[in-house]
């Protein structure tokens, strides 16, 4: 018997008007994990987490929280509490009285001293001992995150919903509350659903990961399993930084496919889904599957455009005659002095299994991007 | 352009400063200035018509601004939760109702209120069991309904913008951490709103206190402060209405300065 998982989506459909902004979803958030809901703007992330909390009902289907469906329960009944993205303190409470706000809706009643010692353990458990008397408005960016976590916190829900909630913050302080939140889940155990757009901040936190794209999840699973595996082009394209290079089938031989490349040259690359002869296909290529060398050997040959030094490692914008702009990205040695320069030829390899090849639908769901073939920005 | 400027401030204004500066005039002349004394001021008090009148007014304009603020307020709060054009077509109407000159809302309120006595008073007589029903007349309650029903729009107003403005999120947050809609209210969006419910209480009563027009049509046998100064200036302008004026303007400049703190203040302190 497998534990009830925490949250379970059963085929759930939300529409507004015409506009259908979650389609036919299932989903089952395992307990105490820290699970990341990822996708560009309008794929019905914050659609979902809304129906979790009770804001939105769905139009079809059911939300269910620890097994109990939660169809006509509203925000105030449910076992949850969300963690708002611009945070959402009552402006007119101190930060100990917006912490306590939850605690003072239990009924049977809490004595106030059980009201204020919980009050004071959440602050502390922010890091925000001692600051229960500060207005709202006194407090940083960061602290009025914190204020929030444990706002929702202290009331010890079953989940914990996170829209966006590092958003507002700058890279510095993101970094550290992406670790904070990391220990506070740990620490507490229940399960956190982390809504956000940024695929680098849902890799690095979280214990699962659901991609989703119109409406609809794509794919769920660890962090690693969406980087080296995705489950199609969306999901190649959308988590991490890559290549995608478009051919033709030539060949099928064993697992892997042979793909001709536009400039004619034949690479063989791994499949997620069966292909057959001579059908379009893009192929995904991580930059740091990448590796560069002189002239002489090699899959590809190019020339480097730009160089971007970044300390540990080196990213390199590759012109090759026929396929276009590559992106790869190459370790750097102290002392090692490998640098390519623009305007220099080099020859291009990569590992064998690091090609994966997609159908090239146009319902592949991939933002239409301008340059398919590589991005430089960092 | 500058010298025009002064001209228009000085029409505007120097009246109102010579009103000011003549109700501590010494002697018994509007138009001539013999020496500094506050006699008018007590004369102007111990007139028992006079206080007599200022009671009605403050009586009336409390009644119509409590109903003002509490019916405006409830009216605002409906209005949040009904479609676009239905919201379109009440702000356009409340828009008029306070462009509407006062001389047209006080036929109109008189018309309609002397033909709803027709029509009520008959059936009141016929239902009463004794011989002497009450009867409904212009009055007080005349008043109050005017001036109530004016201020109601300026409420509406007011209190709808604070509404339109106030974050959703601080109730879906209040809803999040168990609170029930009627806690919601009471905890969270009755105090974000309170200055703008307060800033519209002080301008209805300040609207009903200074008011002459619609009173006059409706006010029947009572007198209210603008209606014994109008009274009195046919029997020449002494300083004492002077006075009167004074305090008069006094009240409602400290009141819609109060008022504009009100609408002010960002952060209304639980």
């Amino acid at each position: 018997m497998t534990a009830v998982p925490d949250i379970e989506f059963r085929a759930v459909t939300k529409r507004y008007g015409a506009v259908t902004a979650v389609s036919g979803i299932d989903l089952a958030i395992p307990p105490s994990a820290f699970v990341a809901l990822l996708g560009p703007s309008g794929c019905g992330k914050t659609t979902c987490l809304r129906m979790i909390g009770g804001f939105e009902q769905p139009s079809e289907g059911q939300v269910l929280i620890r097994g109990r469906d939660m169809a006509g329960t509203p925000p105030y009944r449910r076992p949850v509490n969300m963690v708002f993205q611009q945070y959402a303190l009552f402006p007119h409470l101190d930060v100990e009285e917006n912490i306590s706000y939850g605690l003072r809706q239990a009924r049977p009643r809490l004595s106030s001293r059980q009201i204020s010692q919980r009050a004071g353990e959440a602050l502390s458990m922010v890091q925000l001992a001692g600051y229960g008397r500060r207005k709202i408005h006194e407090l940083s960016g960061g602290q009025q995150q914190r204020v929030a976590l444990a706002r929702a916190l202290v009331n010890k829900p079953a989940v914990l919903l996170l829209d966006e909630p590092l958003a507002a913050l700058d890279k510095k302080l993101r970094t550290d509350m992406q670790i904070e939140l990391q220990n506070l889940q740990r620490e507490i155990g229940i399960t956190f659903v982390l809504v956000t757009h940024d695929q680098e901040e849902a890799l690095s936190m979280s214990d699962f990961v659901c991609v989703m794209n119109g409406g609809r999840v794509v794919q769920l699973g660890q962090p690693s399993e969406i980087y080296d595996e995705p489950a199609n082009l969306f999901v190649a394209d959308f988590v991490g930084k890559t290549n995608l290079l478009s051919g033709k089938v030539a060949g099928l031989s064993g697992g892997l496919v042979d793909v001709a490349l536009a400039d004619g040259t034949v690479i063989a690359a791994r499949k997620r889904v069966p292909l057959s002869r001579g059908e379009a296909v893009s192929v995904s290529l991580r930059p740091e599957s990448l590796s560069l060398s002189a002239p002489g050997g090699g899959s590809l040959k190019g020339i480097v455009r730009n160089r971007i030094f970044l300390g540990s490692t080196a990213e390199y914008a590759i012109e090759v005659q026929g396929i276009g702009s590559l992106l790869a990205k190459a370790d750097h040695v102290i002392g090692q002095g490998n640098l390519f320069k623009p305007g220099e030829p080099v020859a291009i390899g990569f590992a064998a299994g690091a090609p994966l090849a997609f159908p090239h639908t146009k319902n592949n769901g991939t933002n239409q991007r301008e340059d398919q073939n590589a991005e430089i920005v960092s | 352009m500058r010298a025009f400027v002064v001209a228009v401030f000085a029409f505007l204004y120097l009246p109102i400063a010579l009103v000011v500066l003549f109700s501590f005039n010494a002697g018994h002349h509007a138009s001539e200035f013999t020496g500094f004394s506050v006699q008018w001021y007590g004369k102007a008090l111990s007139n028992p018509f006079l206080v007599e009148a200022l009671k009605n007014s403050l009586f009336i304009a409390t009644t119509s601004a409590l109903l003002a603020a509490f019916c405006g307020t409830a009216a605002a709060l409906g209005l949040q939760r009904v479609g676009a054009r239905t919201r379109a077509l009440f702000d356009a109407l409340l828009g008029a109702a306070i462009v509407v000159p006062g001389v047209v809302i006080g036929i109109s309120t008189l018309v309609a209120l002397v033909q709803l006595f027709a029509v009520v008073n008959p059936f009141l007589a016929e239902l009463w069991p004794t011989d002497q029903p009450p009867k409904l007349s212009l009055g007080y309650g005349s008043i109050i309904a005017a001036h109530g029903l004016f201020s109601m729009a300026l409420v509406t107003m007011i209190v709808g913008t604070r509404l339109s403005s106030l974050d959703r999120n601080l109730v879906e947050a209040s809803s999040d951490l168990y609170a029930t809609p009627l806690t919601t209210f009471r905890s969270i969006v009755l105090p974000q709103i309170m200055p703008a419910v307060i800033a519209g209480f002080l301008l209805a009563f300040t609207f009903s206190f200074d008011d002459f027009i619609v009173a006059f049509f409706v006010a029947g046998a009572q007198t209210t402060l603008p209606i014994y100064v109008f009274a009195s200036i046919r029997r020449g302008v002494t300083p004492e209405i002077n006075a009167i004026a004074t305090i008069v303007l006094c009240a409602s400049v400290v009141l819609v300065l109060l008022a504009q703190w009100q609408l002010g203040r960002r952060k209304p302190s639980p």
